[in-house]
């Protein structure tokens, strides 16, 4: 890791200036951390007086109960679904954006703002739209047959979170996406319309190859903002209903632990959840230091 | 552009006007159901355009307590204040110790580094309890600082200003030291004003963050007074299921929405070279 050429001589003054970053780092990141994957080994009597080691024991339990197990594909349909919906939309809308010269600028503005609302308002405001009593598209769906009760039927539900999860998320691909569109040269676009090739043969054969970075670097933010942030959708819209429906690994994290207080299962979960962040980061890490050789 | 393609030109703001809509629809419905007394919305049917009560509904939600919320003014207040103070002090922290790591050699400086950015690693939401289990301990749950400090630590704005200064040329500092000036004044007089548009960049980025804080306000509050806006929507929200009182809920999402919403339309320069450069 780079310093600079000349540095300030050192005594007392760096410790200082990294102090307070890293107190509030150990008390509040990294002990609680390692205390959970302390307890996800442990089993503590119902009194909390004392506690014993019992090894992988929660693990164990946990990959043997068939609602951990629901949770995690649960979990992972949740994600694809989101990425695929929301980068596909944001994709198609910052080529739309980039074609346009004049205008270009006012579409952004328009497609950017939902990035400032919160994953629970976000939940409140589809979970208002999809409301079975008073909400519009229920209303609307009547007509072709569908009646929508996202209360009782799981799988209603689980496409309300989608949609709002996915909603929110638009304009944040649509961003990363138009910065990738504007950085690939012109010059390649022109000299393959010379060549003979229309608009959608240079898209897939030019441009998206291009932006491949681009769309890589997006799914592991995706993945993992649909993991985690979304919390507060689920919260608002769902609650992991009906009938854990909803449930994905993050809810029950806090389900489990805060509202269940079964301690030790919840921690093994944190670990796992962990240790998928600990991918996710490396994975784009490792990504982004060959971007900056491409 | 390459050619000149009037159809696909068309199709592009056909395709741009259909996605503004969908953007616009969920919050355009709410704004509508703000704007009507509750019987309007409860009979099945909802109006599309606008009603007249949107300050009273605004007014209302305000000023009276609600069940299960305090008053929005005071909710207001808290996520202003949690929201700004995230802000100042994740960018206070992580603009000095940026600073100790480009500028100093010392012992434990790569230690100190991938601490920080095992963070990055480590959100809120896979270690619930025991963080909350700390706060508990530290005798922070219901009260600011609670709700502020375990937020404050920032990889990101750290790579940010790291990232930033290795782009500063050395000679700079070079020069600094020749004409006799220490760390602090060469951090003060030099680096911080060349850093003004990144910091302001980040502010935009990290009150946003700050504002739309929700499951940590959840963990360590339990006394209403520092309820922040977005408990106070969802509990609103869900103290009502049985007879939901929708145009006030609305009122008040339309109100937990639009600070943010201000700050990135009327700043989307800062706001978009933010989120571009946090996410290197």
């Amino acid at each position: 890791m780079d310093t600079k050429r000349t540095v300030f001589p050192s005594q007392g003054l760096p410790y200082l200036l990294v102090a307070p970053q890293l107190i509030i780092t150990i008390i509040f990141f990294i002990w609680p951390a390692g205390q959970a994957v302390k307890s996800s080994f442990e089993r503590e009597d119902p009194f909390g007086l004392s506690t014993s080691f019992v090894g992988l024991m929660h693990y164990g339990r946990l990959f043997e109960d068939p609602a951990y197990l629901a949770s995690v594909g649960r979990t992972a349909l949740f994600a694809l679904a989101v990425t695929v919906i929301s980068m596909g939309l944001a994709l198609l809308l910052a080529t739309a954006v980039n074609r346009l010269i004049r205008s270009g600028t006012t579409y952004s503005t328009l497609l950017l703002w939902p990035y400032a609302v919160s994953p629970v308002v976000a939940g409140i405001l589809w979970w208002f739209i999809f409301n079975s009593s008073t909400g519009i598209l229920p209303y609307m769906l009547e007509f072709f047959g569908v009646d929508w009760n996202h209360q009782l039927n799981g799988g209603q539900a689980m496409i309300l979170i989608i949609i709002a999860a996915s909603w929110k998320q638009i304009s944040y691909n649509f961003l990363f996406f138009l910065a990738g569109l504007q950085s690939v040269p012109q010059s390649l676009n022109e000299a393959a319309a010379i060549d003979g090739a229309g608009p959608f043969k240079r898209f897939w054969t030019i441009v998206f190859p291009l932006i491949s970075p681009t769309t890589f670097f997006l799914m592991i933010v995706n993945l993992n903002y649909t993991m985690f942030d979304t919390f507060g959708v689920i919260d608002a819209t769902t609650a992991g209903g009906p009938n854990q429906a909803t449930n994905t690994l993050v809810y029950k994290v806090y389900t489990d632990g805060y509202i269940g207080l079964n301690l030790g299962s919840s921690s093994a979960q944190s670990v796992i959840l962990m240790l998928f962040v600990i991918v996710l980061t490396v994975i784009q890490f490792r990504y982004v230091e060959r971007r900056v050789q491409y | 552009m390459v050619e000149n393609r009037p159809w696909l030109t068309f199709l592009a703001h056909f395709v741009l006007i259909c996605g503004v809509v969908i953007v616009a629809f969920p919050v355009y419905i709410a704004f509508i159901a703000s704007t009507h007394v509750p019987t309007a919305l409860s009979s099945g049917r909802m109006p599309l355009l606008p009603g007249g009560e949107l300050w009273n509904n605004v007014f209302e939600v305000l000023t009276k307590e609600q069940r299960g919320a305090a008053p929005f003014w005071l909710m207001s207040f808290n996520s202003l204040l949690m929201a700004v103070t995230i802000t100042i002090g994740k960018v206070a922290i992580s603009i000095i110790s940026a600073f100790a790591i480009v500028y100093f050699r010392f012992p434990g400086r790569v230690l100190a580094f991938w601490l920080i950015f095992i963070t990055l690693m480590l959100p809120v939401e896979v270690r619930i309890i025991p963080t909350f289990a700390v706060v508990a301990n530290l005798g922070l749950l219901n009260t600011y600082a609670g709700l502020t400090i375990p937020l404050i630590a920032s990889a990101t704005a750290t790579f940010l200003f790291r990232q930033f200064f290795m782009t500063i040329p050395d000679e700079l500092m070079e020069a600094a030291r020749v004409d006799g000036a220490g760390p602090i004044k060469f951090f003060r007089d030099i680096l911080l004003p060349l850093s003004r548009t990144n910091i302001a960049a980040l502010c935009v980025i990290l009150f946003i963050y700050g504002w739309i804080q929700y499951l940590w306000p959840l963990l360590v509050t339990s006394d209403p007074k520092y309820y922040t806006l977005m408990m106070g929507v969802k509990r609103l929200a869900a103290a009502q299921e049985a007879n939901p009182q929708w145009n006030l809920i609305m009122a008040s999402v339309i109100l937990a929405m639009l600070p943010p919403i201000l700050v990135v339309i009327f700043m989307q320069r800062l706001f978009v070279k933010g989120l571009v450069e946090t996410e290197k």
